[in-house]
């Protein structure tokens, strides 16, 4: 399954594959060749890296007449923030919710 | 012409495990949007996408409805005088099944040539509630503080 969490974090944990993120970020609908030419890198090696963004699905590609074209898909990192930030977080406001309910307790 | 591409066409996808028709009822029922789609209770049918939020309501166009397969409709962001001045754009839904009880759902926004502040807004927008759906299909509750 694509959407295996294991998959966004090990596509995520390449300076190379963040790198090409950042880039699609800033402006997506870029084909290979364009990502390639801001990159020290042989196309072979771009397009390594944009399979492993592609199967972790953070990067979705379209066809656009003879051009494939690559999306960033923001939804695997958000979906990776609430269950992994919120559930923190949430702890968190809980602690305080509990030292407060203590503290005036002593009080 | 590529350098264009970025502000005009926006692409969001997810695996939700859930059937198409689950993911249809839930994007064309205003019981299902109210959970995740900022509280907008929207109802689509084969000629047009109500959706309403609060005092406001919107209603676009509806371009293709295959349930529970594909929808197309029209899109303004009638919410903010700014947005809503805007040249209308393009939203697509195309759900697709996966195997082991999953299907694959991709939101394409795009046509958003005359629309370019409708194209930074709805940016982190879908990313929300396309998460949003996803939890609550799988969960059966809303995302927490959504």
């Amino acid at each position: 399954m694509t959407e295996d969490d294991d998959q966004v974090f090990r596509a995520l944990a390449d300076p190379t594959r963040r790198h090409l993120l950042d880039r699609l970020f800033e402006r997506d609908g870029r084909t290979l060749t364009e990502l390639e030419s801001e990159l020290e890198m042989t196309r072979f090696g771009v397009m390594k890296h944009l399979r492993v963004l592609e199967q972790a699905g953070l990067v979705v590609t379209r066809r656009a007449g003879r051009e494939k074209l690559h999306y960033l898909n923001p939804v695997p990192i958000r979906l990776i923030h609430d269950r992994w930030i919120d559930k923190y977080t949430e702890h968190r406001v809980s602690a305080l919710a509990g030292l407060k309910k203590t503290l005036e307790e002593t009080a | 012409m590529t350098t264009m591409t970025a502000q005009t066409t926006q692409v969001y996808q997810v695996f939700i495990k859930a059937t198409p028709e689950a993911i249809w009822e839930a994007i064309t029922s205003p019981d299902f949007t109210a959970q995740y789609f900022y509280g907008a209770r929207v109802e689509a049918n084969a000629t047009r996408r109500i959706s309403k939020m609060g005092d406001i309501t919107g209603e676009d166009p509806v371009f293709e409805f295959d349930p529970p397969r594909r929808l197309v409709h029209g899109w303004h962001s009638e919410w903010d005088e700014d947005l809503a001045k805007e040249e209308p754009s393009r939203v697509t839904w195309d759900v697709v099944p996966q195997d082991g009880g999953y299907s694959l759902l991709t939101v394409t926004h795009d046509q958003l040539e005359g629309a370019p502040k409708t194209a930074e807004a709805v940016s982190g927008g879908w990313m929300l509630v396309i998460s949003g759906l996803k939890t609550l299909l799988e969960t059966g509750k809303p995302m927490a503080g959504a």
